[in-house]
């Protein structure tokens, strides 16, 4: 089992540092040199830009670069904002709860209905519910979620008024922050007006961002369940006399969870990216709007630092997947 | 007696000959209603996206100042000159609709041409030879996995620069990875069989056991994923030119047309629905398309 988990944990090493180098080449491709980016058109002496360079490190050779780079970042160390100049890293984790609290309700609010969804539609093979079911998460697959997310603003939020447009919370309301989820925040604090007003304003952004894993969930729920069901030990389940319910939920379902599990982990990434649309249309404080924030405000060491730690957070998350995934099923543990 | 056998088994030999596979693929194709609908659909854009210079009513770039914002014709007070209503400055939305679909379908075209062209190179590369090349391939595309698609190329945009052919390259790079891991294992599976060792011990050179012995016999998955390929790739350049890094305006593109009228949502609900509506019609067709493929070219599912 340990010997099991250090072969992934060392697989996940060159992935890694891959990450690395790959955004430390991107943010040298752009253009304009990043002196000239911080000290504006006006022009800088000579000397003081020399010293500059030598100060940012400029005047070494790549590879030098490089490995003072990854040396930084392994003591966590991602750089300053050309704009705020508060390291990088403390700005991502005041804003990473945000997207985390949407990612989990958007993935919760995708497994609960599309997990019953899929099953039903396996069941009922053929049937205009199985019909829906299959038409609705293919149109979820093929959605553009930003104007997904405009429709419903359009409709709930401005036309009956029922949710808010934007944002976590009320301005009326504050929350000390002690996890940064909203949610628990509010309850904690026993505010309970404060924790509707938190609920409203996820309503929205979670459908918007869960409408994609919905479909993925529900589609591939639904055939994993029919490949199952053709199985001669379901013949045999049915055969010796056990009630419908029991065949499917005890001997179909455990079987069928399995592929539909390994896709949930893999939508982690469909969702930290869904989340840049998503923030950006509901003015959600998380880290995809301030990646897209960085962009349009040229801050490089903020977009260096934050495609990073998200790239990271895809991969450990994966690694659990992968992990938990030998340790619930013996055959992958096993296999080679 | 001997005459009276070839009678016999005359009309056999008829009835077992296996069809042509082009048939075949064809008869499992048209029993699939969702996949038809999608190609219909497909070929309705690509002739509108042809012939948008005859068909639109309206130049796409030209202002009409006393028409801003008109409602579509159905809604109070539109008029059969704009049918669709017209946008914040006044230009005729169906115009520029049938050009946004001349835009999203060669972006579509580029987009899957480019990364189906590298993704395809490296995964016959890393699947024919193994080894090193396959270890340094693989990893590399495991990580541009690792990142989440739009991330990407929302990155990969942001630092070429915002606009059209830029966002095309940015969407193309995240793609790659999956041509490239599909065609790999295509390789893996066919490159020991006997034919393949035939003609190399016939002595057919590395590049036409792979381009002409090898690669034909792989294509079924890579024709399913380039079609689906171009759903993406619509989405991603819309999400992108959404976001103001994609095509800029006034170029038609869907998705900057969604995000160029924003803050007439309320006013103009209309600015905001066609180009939406337009996107996810075109992705839904493509995704149809490619599921009927799939199921019609995948000898697993078959029967």
């Amino acid at each position: 089992m340990l010997r099991f988990i250090l072969t992934r944990v060392s697989l996940v090493i060159p992935t890694f540092l891959g990450i690395t180098f790959l955004t430390f080449i991107l943010i040298r491709l752009v253009p304009g040199d990043p002196i000239e980016v911080r000290v504006g058109e006006r022009g800088i002496a000579p000397e003081r830009l020399a010293a500059f360079r030598h100060e940012l490190g400029l005047d070494q050779p790549l590879w030098q670069q490089f490995l003072d780079y990854v040396g930084h970042v392994l003591s966590g160390d991602f750089g300053l904002s050309l704009i705020t100049h508060n390291p990088v890293l403390s700005e991502f984790v005041t804003l990473f709860p945000a997207t985390l609290e949407l990612a989990l309700c958007a993935m919760l609010f995708a497994t609960l209905i599309g997990l019953p969804a899929g099953i039903l539609a396996a069941v009922k093979r053929g049937s205009l519910f199985d019909h829906g079911v299959m038409g609705a998460s293919l149109t979820g697959y093929s959605m553009p979620i930003f104007w997904w997310g405009l429709l419903l603003i359009l409709f709930f939020s401005v036309a009956l008024g029922w949710t808010p447009v934007s944002g976590r919370l009320d301005l009326v309301y504050y929350v000390e922050p002690v996890t940064g989820f909203m949610l628990i925040d509010t309850l904690m604090a026993g505010d309970y007006d404060a924790f509707r007003s938190a609920l409203s304003h996820l309503i929205l952004p979670t459908i918007v961002l869960g409408t994609v894993p919905l479909a993925v969930v529900a589609r591939m729920t639904r055939s994993a369940m029919l490949e199952v069901l053709g199985e001669d030990y379901i013949r045999t389940a049915r055969a010796k006399g056990l009630a419908d319910r029991r065949v499917i939920g005890m001997h179909a379902l455990r079987n069928a969870l399995i592929p539909v599990v390994t896709v949930i982990g893999l939508q982690v990434g469909t969702l930290l990216g869904g989340a840049i649309l998503t923030e950006t249309i509901f003015s959600w404080p998380g880290v995809g709007k301030w990646l897209i924030e960085s962009i349009n405000r040229r801050d490089y060491p903020a977009l260096q630092g934050g495609v990073l730690l998200i790239a990271t957070s895809v991969i450990l998350v994966n690694l659990l997947v992968d992990v938990l995934y030998g340790v619930l099923n013996p055959r992958i543990r096993h296999a080679r | 007696m001997s005459a009276e056998i070839s009678t016999q088994s005359d009309p056999a030999v008829a009835v077992s000959r296996p069809p042509h596979p082009l048939a075949e693929f064809w008869y499992h194709f048209k029993q699939n209603k969702g996949a038809l609908l999608g190609l219909v659909v497909i070929l309705l854009i690509a002739v509108i996206a042809v012939l948008a210079g005859v068909l639109a009513p309206h130049d796409p770039d030209i202002q009409y100042r006393d028409a801003i914002l008109s409602p579509p014709v159905w809604q109070e007070g539109g008029t059969w000159t704009y049918l669709l209503g017209t946008d914040d400055i006044g230009r005729d939305m169906l115009s520029r609709l049938m050009y946004g679909a001349r835009l999203s379908m060669l972006i579509g075209l580029i987009v899957v041409t480019l990364s189906l062209a590298v993704g395809l190179g490296l995964g016959l590369l890393a699947g024919f030879f193994g080894g090193m090349a396959d270890v340094l391939i693989m990893r590399a595309m495991d990580i541009l996995l690792a990142l989440p698609s739009l991330l990407l190329a929302v990155v990969v945009a942001a630092i070429l620069g915002p606009g059209l052919t830029n966002a095309m390259l940015a969407v193309s790079v995240v793609v790659i990875p999956h041509y490239a891991r599909l065609t790999r294992a295509a390789v893996m599976a066919e490159v020991n069989k006997d034919y393949v060792v035939a003609s190399r011990v016939a002595g057919a050179g590395p590049l036409r056991l792979m381009l002409i012995v090898v690669l034909p016999n792989c294509l079924a998955p890579l024709i399913v994923q380039a079609t689906l390929g171009f759903s993406t790739a619509i989405l991603d350049a819309a999400a992108l030119g959404f976001l103001g890094l994609g095509a800029q305006p006034p170029t038609p593109e869907w998705g900057t047309m969604l995000a160029s009228s924003l803050q007439f949502l309320q006013r103009a609900p209309w600015v905001v629905t066609w180009p939406g509506v337009a996107i996810l019609v075109t992705v839904l067709a493509f995704n149809l398309l490619g599921d009927g493929l799939r199921d019609a070219l995948d000898p697993k599912l078959k029967r």
